[in-house]
Parts: C-alpha cells; structure tokens; sequence
C-alpha cells in the first residue's frame, strides 16, 4: 500500500516535471543563421546576450537561404522563429509574406538607416564591399577609388568583381562618376556599358568569399572588389594587402520572425535586444570589420582609434560609404543578374 | 496410339507454357521492388518537377518558365554547357581510347594493376582534386613557376580561371568513366578476329580500322556518352576553375533555386536539361549504331 502510494506521488512529480520543462520550452526560440564564423560570431556577440536580457534561451540551427525559409514557412508550422540573412532576402521574404510584422514598439528602430529596416525585418549588422589592392603591385602609387579601379593605363594589373550583380552595378556607377545620393534606381545600362569596357581586365569573377580571399592572397589578382571581413582575414595571413572603405557599399544581414511562428511575442523582444545600442555596441570590439546597423551604438560604446579605424561604421568611415538599397535590389535582381551573367561569359 | 502420341507433346506444350507464364510472374514478382525503388526516387519527383515547372511564382498555369528559356542569358549558358561537354567528351576519347587499348592488349594481370591507378581518383573528393588543379594552374601557381624558372616564359599564362582550366579539371575527373566501359568492351574483344585479318593479307593498320575499331564503337559509344551526358550537368569543377567565365546550365539551376528560390524555372530548366539529354543520347546510340556497321562494310 505504502509501496503504491509513493509509487504514485512519484508519478506524479514526474509530471509535473515533465510539466515544467514544456513550459520552459516555449522560451526557447529557435535561430536559424547561415552557419559559419559568422553565426558563431553573430551569437556570441549579439545572440546569446539578447536572449539573456529578453529571459529566453536560443538554439541555433542553420539555413542556406531565402529558399530554405520559403520551405520552412510553406510547411505551416515552421520549426525556426527567427532567421538571420541579407537584407536582399529580407526584403524579398517581406515582398512574399513569409514574415510575421515586427512590432515596432519592441523593436526600436532609433539610429537606423531608413534602407536599413522594413515592416517586417531589421538589419543586424552591416558588412562593406571594398577595394582592395596588392602592395606588392602597386609599390608607388596605389589605386584609391573605383574610378582607378577602371583606369587601367595608370594602373595596370589583373582585376577581380563578385559573379553576382549587387554592388558590383553600384561600384561600376561610383566608377563612372555617378553622386552616392543619386545612385538609385540603378543606371543599368550605364553599368553594364562600363563593366564590358573594364571586362578584358578583370579574370576571375568570384563566385563565393572563400575565393575571393584565396585570389588576393595567392596574387591571383592585383586589385579587387572584396567583402572587408575578408580582406581582413587576408591581411591578417600576412598577405601585402591594403583596402579602403572610400567609395565602400554598405550591405545588411538581418533577422525577421518566421509567419506562423508559435513564440511571435518572445522574438519581438529577443530581436529588441539584438538590434539595441547597448548590444549593437558590443559588435565593433569583438567582429571588427562587420558594423553595427545601430549608429547609437557609436554613442553608448567607448571605443578606442584603432578600434574605430578598423569599424566600417565608426561615424568616420561610415561617411565614405553608400548603403546598398535592399528594395531596389528586391524589384531588379533576378533580370539584372541574367544580363549580368551574360556579359561575364560571352 | 498415333492419338496419344498426338496428345502427349500438346499436353506438353501447354505444361511448358504455365510453367513459363508462372516462372515470367515469379522474375516479375522478384523485379518489383526495385520498380517500386526507381518509380519513387526517379519517376515521381520528375513528375513533380515537370508539375512544378507548369506555374508562375504567383502559381498560376503558364509558360512562363518555359519562355524565360529563349531568354539570351539562358540560349548562352545552353550553348555553352553543349560547348563545354563536347570539348570535354572529345579530349576524353582522344587521351582514354589509347589508354583503353593498351590496357586491353596487356595481361589480365599487368591491365589489373594499371587499372588500380585509373581508378584511385574515383576515391578521392571532386572538390579536392578540383583545388589541387587550382594550385596547380594558377597564376603564381607551381606550373606558371616552374616554367618561368625554366625561361620558358615571361608572363605567366592564363590556365585556370576560364575555359583552359575548367576543360582540364573536368577532363580529370571524367576520364575513368570513359575508359573503363571502353576496357571491358576491348576485352571482350576475341583476338582470333585480328589473326583472321591479318592471315587475310591485311596490315595492322588496317585490321585496327576494320576490324578493332568497329567491334571496340559500342563501348566508345556507351563511354562517350555518359562522359557526355555527365558534363552536361558538371556543377563544382565549372564553378571553382571557370573564374565566373563558364556559363554552365546547371549554375543557372542552382542560381534559380538559391539565389531566387524560384521553383518554377529551376524545374524547367531541369526539365529542358533532361530532355536534351535523353535526344543527345538517343542519337547518339544511332550514331555509333551506323559507325559500328559502316566502318565493318569497307
């Protein structure tokens, strides 16, 4: 009798054990980013702190895309509530309703870009695509604008772009003389003119950023368009290599809540905290070369000169750069990047 | 008697024919499985795919996807990819076909041993190997070195990043698949006929030329055209050695899946790809067909 009876009450905590752990469960929001060094830094910086202000834990999984989300939100109950891509994708995801609104009495949206944020996601860091050059190449004199980048008479050399159209069409504009403000929307037929004239240069159209940084560093190419993590990475092998951020595009990563999300609530606060000041300013120190998309973050970090040089958005080098236009991007991405497909291999 | 002789082989016959009918639905019955296999994994995802190819990205029924195909940037990367293929099939068949020949001229032991080393990239990663021609070929790479150090040129020479470089690390990865359906053919070839010829009065040459080569043609074919039908959907080689310069089809699939999670083109661009494939390999099959009796007529 006694035997059953304890047997029973054990049951019963377990139950409530059970019980408990379930409840514990819905704060756990899953965070879907595109793996790597950069989710790992992403977490570490941004994620992990976040989650702890808004008192919920993370688990992290990882996507290759806005396809993978498409999927995931086709499915009815995705398995993520939160995802991390570029803002392009964001904004494409927006476009097609595969987002549930962000409450921007949560989310403040203070110190942002107006290019940096939509109804339905907000950028969480920025990244730049810069010029990039051999010292060994270019002992005397070396190229600091786009515009050198297309005057080959003064600075020979083997040239490197990305195989995809964005920022590569910008970059081709700043070349040509086109005003930062006056960019978009994007003179397609001036770029395309221009990229044909500099075609004959440039050998190899990269296709990944591993490739990129591989190029520069085995002197495969003597100037090029790079992401400024990258050149980072190449300059800290040991590779004679210099950029600048003169003339450099800013681009976003950003996160959005998945629609049919079951902890709508949970990630509203959880993005709160990734995208405020006090976080955004953790990102200069410890992901130099990637940028907080929150210019407040200049105003509550202290930082130091070397930390700022090296930051693509301390207010110095944030005043070189031009923010890409995501929606621009979202309308003209798919017809751009055929005849810009077409001029790479014809 | 005469009756039940007359009997006895009918009664036979039809016992034969219920035993044949029972043995045929036994193999049937065996083979079921595996069309149950090839009907889930092959037939019902193409039919999805065609399915899918059918509609607009608002899931509408159009042609939409089909007509993007006569688009330049797509008619490019279709020539290209057919360029590509043939290039590569070819340079194959002229490096693999000597190979193949020796082998199947040497002892069973000695072609095993040879056969080893054919074979050993087949265990190593695509990828892998597609890096090492990367180190190899690049401009400060070992080759462009040692020739400079040679004297043998000044500049270094563009071998990767465009069609040199792509054309030769697909060429590596596809030789195997052409040699060795054409070993095993040139093995099978019975060189009794070769003796014949020769006691016939003719010379090697031309007992290679009429005697060898059309007997060796099915195995060339079935070799060439699945180096052909392979290129045809090369993806990582083309992409990591073609510098952005080699428009292959399969980059725009994969372009219009991840870049644009387009379902609808990417299922009609696979579709179109299937389809060429399977006339590419049909004519083929009547090609080396015709070979194989008009080289054996002269």
């Amino acid at each position: 009798m006694h035997l059953r009876r304890f047997a029973f009450a054990g049951l019963i905590g377990t139950a409530a054990i059970c019980a408990a752990s379930s409840a514990f469960a819905n704060d756990t929001l899953t965070v879907a980013g595109l793996g790597g060094n950069l989710q790992k830094d992403l977490s570490a910086t941004l994620w992990q702190p976040a989650a702890a202000g808004a008192g919920v834990s993370i688990s992290e999984e990882t996507q290759d895309g806005i396809a993978a989300v498409r999927v995931q939100v086709q499915s009815g109950s995705p398995t993520w509530d939160v995802v991390h891509l570029g803002a392009d994708e964001c904004a494409v995801g927006g476009k097609e309703g595969l987002f549930e609104p962000l409450d921007y009495n949560v989310v403040k949206s203070d110190g942002f870009d107006k290019k940096a944020y939509g109804k339905d996601w907000i950028a969480t860091n920025t990244y730049s695509v810069v010029l990039a050059w051999r010292t060994d190449a270019y002992k005397d004199k070396h190229p600091t604008s786009w515009k050198d980048f297309w005057d080959v008479k003064a600075f020979p050399g083997r040239r490197a772009l990305s195989a995809y159209p964005q920022e590569m069409m910008e970059i081709t504009l700043l070349g040509a003389g086109v005003a930062k403000d006056a960019l978009y929307p994007l003179d397609t037929k001036l770029a395309l003119e221009r990229l044909k004239e500099i075609k004959p240069n440039i050998s190899v159209w990269w296709s990944s950023g591993a490739q990129s940084a591989q190029i520069l560093k085995d002197k495969e190419v003597d100037m090029m368009a790079i992401w400024g993590s990258r050149v980072a990475s190449v300059i800290k092998d040991g590779a004679p290599v210099e950029f600048t951020y003169q003339d450099g595009l800013l681009g976003y990563g950003c996160m959005a809540i998945l629609k049919g999300s079951k902890n709508v609530a949970a990630a509203q606060k959880f993005i709160a905290g990734v995208v405020s000041p006090e976080i955004q300013a953790r990102i200069p120190e410890m992901m130099p070369y990637y940028g907080p998309s929150n210019s407040l973050a200049f105003k509550v970090g202290k930082f130091s000169p070397e930390v700022l040089a090296k930051s693509n958005m301390s207010p110095e080098n944030v005043a070189k750069q031009t923010p890409i236009d995501t929606n621009w991007w979202r309308d003209n991405s798919e017809l751009v990047r055929e005849d810009y497909s077409l001029l790479m291999s014809n | 008697m005469s009756a039940a002789a007359d009997e006895a082989p009918s009664l036979n016959v039809e016992l034969l024919g219920a035993d044949e009918r029972r043995h045929r639905f036994a193999m049937f019955g065996l083979s079921v499985p595996a069309l149950l296999l090839v009907a889930l994994v092959l037939l019902a995802p193409f039919s999805w795919l065609t399915w899918l190819s059918l509609f607009d990205a608002s899931g509408a029924l159009s042609s939409e996807n089909y007509a993007r195909l006569l688009r330049p940037a797509y008619i490019n990367s279709f020539l290209s990819t057919l360029e590509v293929s043939a290039l590569v099939t070819g340079i194959c068949v002229l490096l693999g076909y000597p190979v193949a020949y020796l082998l199947s001229q040497l002892s069973q032991r000695t072609a095993q041993i040879l056969l080893v080393f054919i074979i050993l990239p087949f265990w190593t990663s695509v990828l892998v190997r597609t890096y090492a021609w990367l180190v190899l070929l690049q401009r400060e790479g070992i080759i462009n070195t040692w020739l400079k150090q040679l004297g043998l040129i000044s500049e270094s020479l563009p071998l990767v990043n465009n069609l040199t470089g792509t054309v030769i690390g697909m060429v590596h990865v596809m030789l195997p698949f052409l040699i060795l359906p054409l070993y095993s053919s040139m093995r099978a070839i019975d060189p009794v006929y070769l003796k014949a010829a020769a006691n016939c009065g003719a010379s090697p040459a031309q007992a290679f030329r009429q005697v060898f080569l059309p007997l060796s043609a099915p195995g060339l074919g079935a070799g060439g055209a699945l180096t052909f039908v392979l290129c045809l959907g090369f993806y990582l080689t083309p992409a990591l050695l073609g510098g952005g310069r080699v428009a292959m089809w399969s980059t725009q699939i994969a372009d219009a899946v991840s870049k644009f999670a387009n379902w609808g083109a990417a299922s009609a661009l696979s579709v179109a790809l299937l389809v060429v494939t399977s006339l590419i390999l049909l004519l083929m099959r009547w090609g080396v067909q015709r070979l194989g009796t008009s080289v054996g007529e002269h």
